[in-house]
């Protein structure tokens, strides 16, 4: 089993790439919060196979809760701000 | 034995779904239909993993702090790609039109 969550790993940790371009090229300020909001959920999943592989499941999963609560509030922060601002960067 | 292999299934779903979203990160023309691939694929893909990291536990505290960890980013993730589609409509982003042609595409 612990292979596998090895594996899943793996595979995701090959997504960062891919959300990591969008967030250095995007055309609009938006398409890189897309790709840093798309980074975070990634890394609670992250987290969670990390806790899962090493058998303290509990404290990552408190971890991560903390990481997903403070992405939410940052996310609509930022969205809220630029909703005023307009897209000129 | 059971547990463990349909942990496996939901997981293997979970990565579908992440690599679907990821590839329409990549290869979607405008930041609208990106948004859209994103926030559901996203949410979806991470609810499979999360529960399918979440059965082999069985019934547990990790159990229910893990089906707890699946609601909240079940709500969190639309939450935020709508305000950020809101900002980005108010704004004023035009959305992407095969007529148009106008560079947005890269």
């Amino acid at each position: 089993m612990n292979a596998f969550y090895l594996g899943a790993l793996a595979a995701i940790l090959t997504l960062f790439p891919i959300f990591l371009y969008r967030a250095v090229k995007g055309p609009s300020v938006f398409d890189r919060l897309i790709g840093l909001n798309g980074i975070a959920s990634k890394s609670i999943l992250l987290l969670v196979l990390i806790g899962a592989m090493t058998g303290q499941i509990g404290m990552f999963i408190d971890l991560s809760f903390g990481y997903g609560l403070l992405n939410l509030v940052g996310a609509l922060a930022i969205g809220k701000y630029l909703e005023t601002k307009g897209v000129d960067e | 034995m059971i547990l463990n292999a349909l942990s496996i299934l939901l997981v293997l779903a979970g990565l579908f779904f992440l690599t679907a979203s990821a590839v329409g990160a990549l290869r979607l023309p405008d930041f609208y239909t990106r948004a859209h691939a994103l926030g559901m694929t996203d949410s979806l893909g991470t609810l499979f993993v999360l529960l399918g990291l979440a059965v082999p536990l069985g019934f547990s505290l990790d159990a229910g702090k893990l089906v707890l960890l699946t609601v909240f980013i079940f709500i969190a993730t639309p939450t935020a790609c709508h305000v950020f589609v809101r900002a980005a409509l108010r704004s004023g982003l035009k959305p992407w039109t095969k007529e148009a042609k106008d560079g947005t595409r890269d």
